[in-house]
């Protein structure tokens, strides 16, 4: 029997980057395949082009031992091929029924058989042990559940090959766990199973092989049995990685940053910050941990300025700040890099020479009274680009053209670039390859050294634990449990974040 | 409820019941109903053009120029053939090649979707005004008649089943619109399409077929609204003929918040609206010069966009180019 997947000498080109360089791999029935490689490497592309969606410019690509005919999605799919996507493929506005049904809906006459699709979806969700009300409005679902559409979209079709491109990078610990096993479950009942994951401990978890791209080319294969996870992040990155940071003891300073009986509401007004006080010195990485959803993103827009502030204040060396006015809170000295770099970290369509400077265009040296200055613009932009690696032709192309963890350098270089006294970092490292992790902790690391007081809001664990000096744990929009990290224990941590007393 | 918001059905049953109260002798409400319906029928029409273009993610501002140009070949083909169904045919052909000229401009080249509209505007008004010839008649218009037994229902018959070929055709148009939006397999993907285009693209559907088909056809049902001015409400052609009506009627889709029923109920309002204004004028109750009549759907136009302003919400891929794998 032929492999399920077997894709021979695929190149693809881009303007500037050659994406994938004759790259070959196979994949047969029943096993779990990881792709590895830092942001850029090349993988989505290579699942795109398996999927039809572009055309490499030259190579093969065989599904089930027959040749794909190149942009025919449809095809493709009709073949037992289901990808979730990096990015969410879910229309907004239409319900879970509606989305799942799309390219291949169930029909009476001319009409949609919604009775049909209704049923459908709910012996889906049953067969796969994913729970999912079809009738449900995707954009009021919260990520997981949205996470848990996206795949049994891929599987609705007797599925035998399924593609994850990154599923994991958006859900909470506990969501992971279910989707990996999910993952074990199908691989286990013959589908074949590619996954992308810049999570090394899920490759060492539930893969097979490994097989992992550096600058478009393959560059090995292995398997978990085989190495580890330092192993692994050598291969991807091409030198040594130091998986654990390396940090001094830190030199507390007085109290920089003060928040007082803060009380925020969320897009659907309901309070999901109930009041939550703290007090973040110069100096130290204060670490906030907690499910995903439980008031963190309210909580690090209301202090930066984004979101209304209910109750309560935010005070900068005893200076109160301005409510919903992200101009004055910079100016009153908090960087922010944001959870959502796409909407509030980047324009898109500027440079990344613009990008690197949103934050200073209007002052010295980047403008001279009313003009700016175009050259110091792009000299900060080279100097940049270069020491924060930031992969691309170009500095002056736009910051659309970045893969994931290059826009999160740009966003991270950026904010550091003005050493405020206060530092939010909200999520910094989500989608982003281990070697680029490495690169943004000691960064933060840095900026703690050098006197900033560091917010450090994040979903894992491991890095709140591995960079902070003091954790706070919120739970269902309160601070529940405030601990030296020399005290910290990961079991007692992941228990307050669960919302169990002790 | 997405048969019609809340709001507009409100907004409608008030315009609805005011007429009804005012003019209270039966045969005047009755006609001035009537009137009403064939006023807005051509911008209800329109809407419907906007409507199918910015669904799948098109903006269309090409509506006012495409409908110009099928008037105008709708009346000289017909006054050249002598005959009006030659010249709604040629209508029809032409507004689809309008489309496809706006699909070719919009969806290959990926040009900027508000020049591509105004090119086709541009190009309708220079060449209809270049190519009109005066004197010219048609041997007839399409002529009203009455759709057995539900003409015979009180009010509404004479109110929507007496009309001209035509409006039948536009009303229905209207209808199948609105069910298939909602409830077919193309309704559901031109929506995403539109909303997400790379949803529909993973899900294999081709993102760029389905805008030309749209548009296309789209270019078509403004033909009929066209050709309905030229053919059956007026029966001639003079240079500036749409009179804005392109315009408002994007107004109308806005207010109907893309859907064909509130657009059509929308249009309704503006249609008796205009023939309040006629009654009141010919009662001889007010004296409105009629340069205030004719400036009064611009004023309205203005007053519903002001109303509706930021509060709705447009399908969220309007107006921006996709391309195959721009995942």
């Amino acid at each position: 029997m032929s492999a399920l997947l077997e894709v021979t000498g695929v190149t693809k080109r881009y303007p500037g980057v050659v994406a994938n360089d004759n790259i070959s791999l196979t994949v047969n029935a029943g096993e779990v395949v990881a792709l590895l490689g830092e942001n850029g490497a090349g993988k989505s592309t290579l699942l795109k082009a398996v999927f039809g969606l572009i055309k490499p410019d030259s190579g093969e690509i065989k599904i089930g031992g027959t040749p794909i005919v190149f942009g025919d999605t449809a095809g493709v799919i009709s073949r037992g091929v289901g990808m979730v996507h990096q990015h969410f493929q879910l229309v907004p506005v239409m319900t879970v029924a509606e989305n799942i049904i799309l390219g291949d809906e169930p029909k009476r006459g001319i009409f949609i058989n919604k009775k049909a699709a209704h049923d459908e979806i709910l012996a889906l969700s049953k067969r796969y042990g994913l729970e999912v009300d079809p009738e449900a409005v995707i954009e009021d679902l919260p990520v997981g559940m949205q996470q848990r559409v996206e795949i049994l979209k891929a599987l609705r079709k007797d599925v035998k090959l399924l593609i994850l491109d990154e599923p994991t990078a958006v859900l909470t610990p506990q969501e992971i766990d279910e989707l990996l096993g999910v993952i074990r479950n199908l691989a286990d009942s013959g589908v074949g199973i590619v996954l992308i994951t810049h999570k090394l401990h899920e490759v060492m978890a539930v893969a097979d092989r490994v097989v992992v791209l550096r600058g478009g080319k393959l560059v090995g294969a292995t398997s978990p049995k085989e190495t580890d996870e330092a192993g692994l992040a050598q291969m991807m990155v091409g030198r040594s990685v130091v998986l654990q940071v390396n940090r001094t003891e830190a030199k507390r300073g007085a109290v920089v940053l003060e928040v007082k009986g803060l009380q925020v509401r969320d897009d659907r007004k309901i309070l999901s910050v109930k009041g939550v006080d703290l007090s973040l010195h110069k100096g130290e990485i204060l670490g906030v941990a907690g499910v995903e959803g439980n008031g963190q993103r309210e909580f690090v827009e209301a202090i930066c300025g984004m979101r209304h502030r209910e109750a309560g204040e935010v005070l900068i060396n005893g200076v109160a700040t301005k409510d919903m006015h992200p101009h004055a809170v910079h100016e009153a000295g908090i960087s922010h890099i944001p959870e959502d770099r796409e909407k509030h970290g980047l324009v898109a369509n500027y440079s990344i020479a613009d990008n690197l400077v949103l934050n200073q265009f209007d002052q010295a040296p980047f403008a001279k009274g009313w003009v700016r200055d175009l050259a110091e613009v792009a000299k900060n932009a080279i100097s940049t680009v270069e020491k924060f690696d930031i992969r691309t032709p170009s500095a002056f192309n736009t910051a659309s053209s970045l893969s994931g963890g290059n826009k999160q350098k740009v966003v991270v270089a950026r904010e550091l670039s003005e050493e405020l006294p206060v530092l939010v970092a909200a999520q910094p490292t989500r989608g982003v390859d281990v070697g680029s992790i490495e690169f943004i902790h000691n960064q933060l690391i840095s900026a703690r050294d050098k006197g900033a007081a560091v917010l450090l809001v994040s979903a894992e664990l491991d890095e709140i634990l591995s960079l902070s000096d003091r954790i706070a744990v919120m739970s269902d929009g309160k601070i529940v449990a405030i601990v030296e990290s020399k005290d910290a224990d990961r079991n007692y941590i992941g228990r307050l974040m669960a919302g169990l007393k002790e | 409820m997405k048969m019609l918001s809340k709001r507009n059905g409100y907004f409608l049953a008030a315009i609805l019941a005011t007429g009804f109260f005012y003019f209270n002798g039966s045969d005047v409400t009755t006609s001035v109903y009537a009137t009403g319906t064939v006023f807005a029928l051509p911008l209800a029409l329109a809407a419907m053009v906007g409507i199918m273009c910015e669904r799948t993610g098109i903006v269309n501002i090409g509506i006012e120029g495409t409908m110009l140009i099928s008037a105008f070949v709708a009346f000289f083909v017909a006054s050249l053939t002598q005959n009006i169904v030659i010249g709604l045919i040629a209508a029809i052909f032409t507004g689809s090649m309008m489309g496809l000229v706006l699909a070719v401009m919009a969806v290959s080249w990926r040009m900027d979707q508000i020049i591509a509209g105004t090119i086709i505007n541009i190009l309708a008004t220079g060449l209809t005004s270049f190519l009109y010839v005066q004197g010219k008649t048609i041997p007839n218009v399409f002529q009203s008649f009455e759709i057995p037994l539900l003409s015979k229902i009180p009010f509404f018959g004479p109110v929507l089943f007496i009309h001209g070929a035509l409006t039948f055709l536009g009303l229905a148009i209207i209808l199948a619109l609105y069910v298939a939006i909602y409830h077919t397999t193309w309704g559901l993907r031109s929506r995403a399409v539109g909303e997400h285009p790379s949803s529909a693209d993973t899900a294999g559907v081709s993102v760029a077929r389905l805008r030309y088909i749209n548009v296309t056809i789209a270019g078509a049902v403004g033909a009929i609204a066209g050709a309905y001015l030229a053919l059956e409400l007026v029966g001639s052609f003079e240079r500036g003929f749409i009179a804005g009506k392109g315009f408002t009627a994007l107004a109308l889709m806005i207010f109907g918040r893309w859907n064909p029923l509130g657009a059509l109920a929308a249009a309704m309002f503006f249609g008796l609206a205009q023939a309040y204004a006629n009654q009141l004028m010919i009662d001889q109750i007010v004296n409105i010069p009629s340069q205030f009549t004719a400036a009064l759907p611009y004023i309205m136009t203005i007053i519903v966009l002001t109303i509706s302003a930021g509060k709705v919400r447009p399908p969220a891929a309007e107006g921006q180019p996709y391309e195959k794998g721009q995942v």
